[in-house]
């Protein structure tokens, strides 16, 4: 495992998007690029994923500038996981982009931006240090912004104003605490931190950082109550770009949210982890009631998102190893899930002539009966019918809820699930078995063979994961397992990242350069 | 577009100062206060001054690459610098140096490229917008 490795998640994402630019008159050449970028990072972010469940972490100091000075990488079991699932999602949305992106967004440069976006989310997975994880989610938000009013349709430019004006507010949030939490410590290497902050004289100070940061990552991961953007949203850009941002985007606020209240504000548990606590139980009860309300598939989804959310910061909230693995079993099959309802959903409204409204919905068994079956996956898996993966990440949550004596959140996130079932069934009832309107919004445009089949493989390919986790759980657990053990006992990350060198390296330059 | 001979004759003398003193800025920042970032801003506001004075066709025709070439070109030629240093087993960005001259400069040019390719893309878009 060399350092390059580290770095890899960063620097195959941004390369491809720099040739992108470099193609930026040959649309055919970008979408070869892109496609082919995404499988280099899906097959690196496997070697390394491996690498680390094996050797344990890994750490690469850019420019050889030696922690807690430069910029560290860090890839732990977390950040690995992450990675790779991400770049799973990548190739996905990459592959179906090819037949969903039309050449108007093409030539506004959609791939470039994607890659982009790609590299800010690997960036913040990442990345040892947590001024850098802002740039990081810089990066993101810059690609994401541009992403979303990509195409240029009133009711995107709409949705954009929102989503600008609410991660404004976010970022400078964000900004504000690590500054605070650097004027208080004078470091921002997060495994220096972790070091740190339990010396700091005024604890209230930190306690009240830690708000800060709770805060600017709930308005990113659309905790409750900072989730109203996202409803008003998720809808509005193409299909691709819907299907990444549910998948991938609020995700790295959440992990965001575990890497920081694991690693760095452990001491006032009972007050942050309250305030988490709380939180994720509203936004899971808040996110199914809106998405019961909503009478549009997209909508729909873009409200289980935020239900979801909640069900991944329950397993923070609750912080004990077990409901750390869940929670990262829950995030990933969260995001294989949301990833291909919002690609179906896209599918849906192609058949539906333009509208995903329920009205309009109808029929499908009858115009597509093998997307029909093939929705059905995640539509299970949401619901959490067994054998599917969802119903496993309930299960690892409920029992991890049980054994620390939460037994409100458990009540909670089984009526979530409860809710979410008679969602799913709804949705059946409108998709398939009621008639379909007449007439359809708009006319429907028939699509050849060969894009329909691009279309349609992704939704393949994830609904494969999706079962293959139902089925076979056990590598994932474990994966979990590993997961939800190396955050609750950080020491193997501090020692990764600082040498474990018994005098810690200060500020007046003690520290030894690593050869 | 402005129809000012002031304006024009103005912006003929300062536009070779500008690029010059743009140079001088991405030089100066390898030591001393300055670098890529505030050289491109210098040299992207002589071509935007440009396009002011004699619309956007005239610098387009002046620059003869499309901006967003240069925008690729100098993200190519800032990140690849930093993969010098895996010719002697050291971590990326880890500066490579011949004598005096060194990566971070080629770095600094990367940056300088996009600053300008990026905001003479966002002028030439803008502009061209309002003209029509």
């Amino acid at each position: 495992m060399t350092p390059w490795l580290t770095a890899a998640p960063i620097l195959v994402p941004m390369l491809t998007a720099a040739l992108c630019v470099a193609a930026w008159k040959y649309p055919v050449a970008q979408r070869v690029l892109s496609l082919l970028g995404s499988l280099i990072l899906l097959v690196i972010g496997g070697i390394l994923g491996r690498g680390v469940m094996e050797q344990g972490v890994q750490v690469a100091q850019m420019g050889a500038w030696a922690a807690p000075f430069g910029i560290t990488l860090v890839v732990d079991p977390l950040s690995a996981v992450m990675v790779f699932i991400s770049a799973v999602m990548g190739f996905c949305v990459a592959l179906h982009a090819l037949g969903d992106i039309d050449p108007v967004r093409e030539r506004g440069g959609y791939h470039v931006v994607f890659q982009m976006l790609m590299t800010g989310v690997c960036g913040a997975f990442v990345t040892g240090d947590l001024f850098n994880m802002y740039v990081w989610f810089e990066v993101m938000l810059i690609s994401s912004f541009v992403l979303l009013s990509l195409g240029g349709v009133r009711e995107q430019i709409d949705a954009a104003v929102k989503y600008v004006c609410i991660n404004m507010v976010a970022t400078a949030c964000l900004l504000l605490a690590v500054a605070l939490l650097y004027g208080v410590t004078g470091t921002l290497n997060m495994a220096d931190l972790s070091l740190r902050v339990p010396d700091v004289p005024s604890q209230p100070v930190i306690s009240a950082i830690a708000v800060l940061f709770i805060i600017a990552f709930g308005m990113k991961a659309a905790l409750f109550p900072f989730f109203f953007w996202l409803p008003a949203t998720y809808h509005t850009p193409a299909v691709s770009v819907q299907a990444i941002f549910a998948g991938l985007l609020t995700k790295v606020g959440v992990y965001a949210l575990i890497r920081v209240f694991t690693l760095i504000f452990t001491g006032d548990t009972a007050w942050t982890h309250g305030i988490l606590m709380w939180m994720a139980g509203i936004t899971m009860i808040v996110g199914v009631l809106g998405s019961l309300a909503a009478r549009d598939l997209h909508r729909a989804w873009s409200w289980q998102v935020v239900a979801h959310i909640g069900s991944m910061v329950m397993g923070l909230a609750i912080s004990t190893p077990l409901a750390l693995a869940a929670a990262a079993f829950y995030m990933v099959h969260d995001i294989v899930v949301k990833t291909n309802l919002f690609l179906g959903a896209g599918l849906v409204r192609r058949l539906a002539g333009g509208s995903t409204d329920y009205k309009y919905l109808g029929g499908l068994f009858k115009t597509a009966p093998w997307l029909c079956l093939l929705l059905f996956v995640p539509l299970g898996s949401l619901a959490g019918f067994p054998p599917l993966s969802g119903f496993w990440g309930k299960l690892l949550l409920v029992r991890a809820g049980l054994e620390a004596e939460q037994y409100v959140m458990v009540g909670v996130l089984l009526l979530t699930g409860l809710l979410t079932i008679w969602l799913v069934g709804r949705v059946w009832a409108e998709m398939v078995w009621k008639a379909p309107a007449e007439p359809p919004a708009e006319p429907v445009q028939p699509l050849s063979a060969a894009r329909s089949y691009v279309l349609i493989l992704p939704l393949l390919l994830l609904s494969l994961i999706t079962v293959a986790i139902g089925v076979n759980p056990e590598r994932l657990m474990n994966a979990a397992g590993q997961v939800g053990d190396s955050l609750h006992d950080n020491t193997a990350y501090v020692e990764a990242v600082l040498g474990g060198s018994p005098g810690r390296p200060t500020l007046l330059g003690a520290a030894e350069v690593s050869p | 577009m402005m129809e000012s001979l002031i304006l024009r004759t103005g912006v003929r003398l300062l536009l070779p100062l500008m690029l010059l003193f743009s140079i001088f800025i991405l030089w100066r920042g390898h030591n001393e206060p300055g670098g890529g970032f505030v050289g491109g801003l210098i040299c992207a506001v002589g071509f935007a001054l440009h396009a002011i004075a004699f619309g956007v066709k005239a610098m387009r025709d002046m620059l003869r690459i499309d901006p967003r070439t240069i925008l690729g070109t100098g993200l190519l030629v800032g990140i690849t610098p930093g993969f010098l240093g895996a010719l002697s087993d050291e971590p990326y960005m880890t500066a490579q140096w011949l004598g005096a001259l060194g990566t971070p400069v080629l770095f600094d040019i990367g940056v300088y490229l996009v600053v300008v390719g990026a905001i003479l893309a966002m002028v030439q878009t803008l502009m061209a917008e309002g003209e029509d």
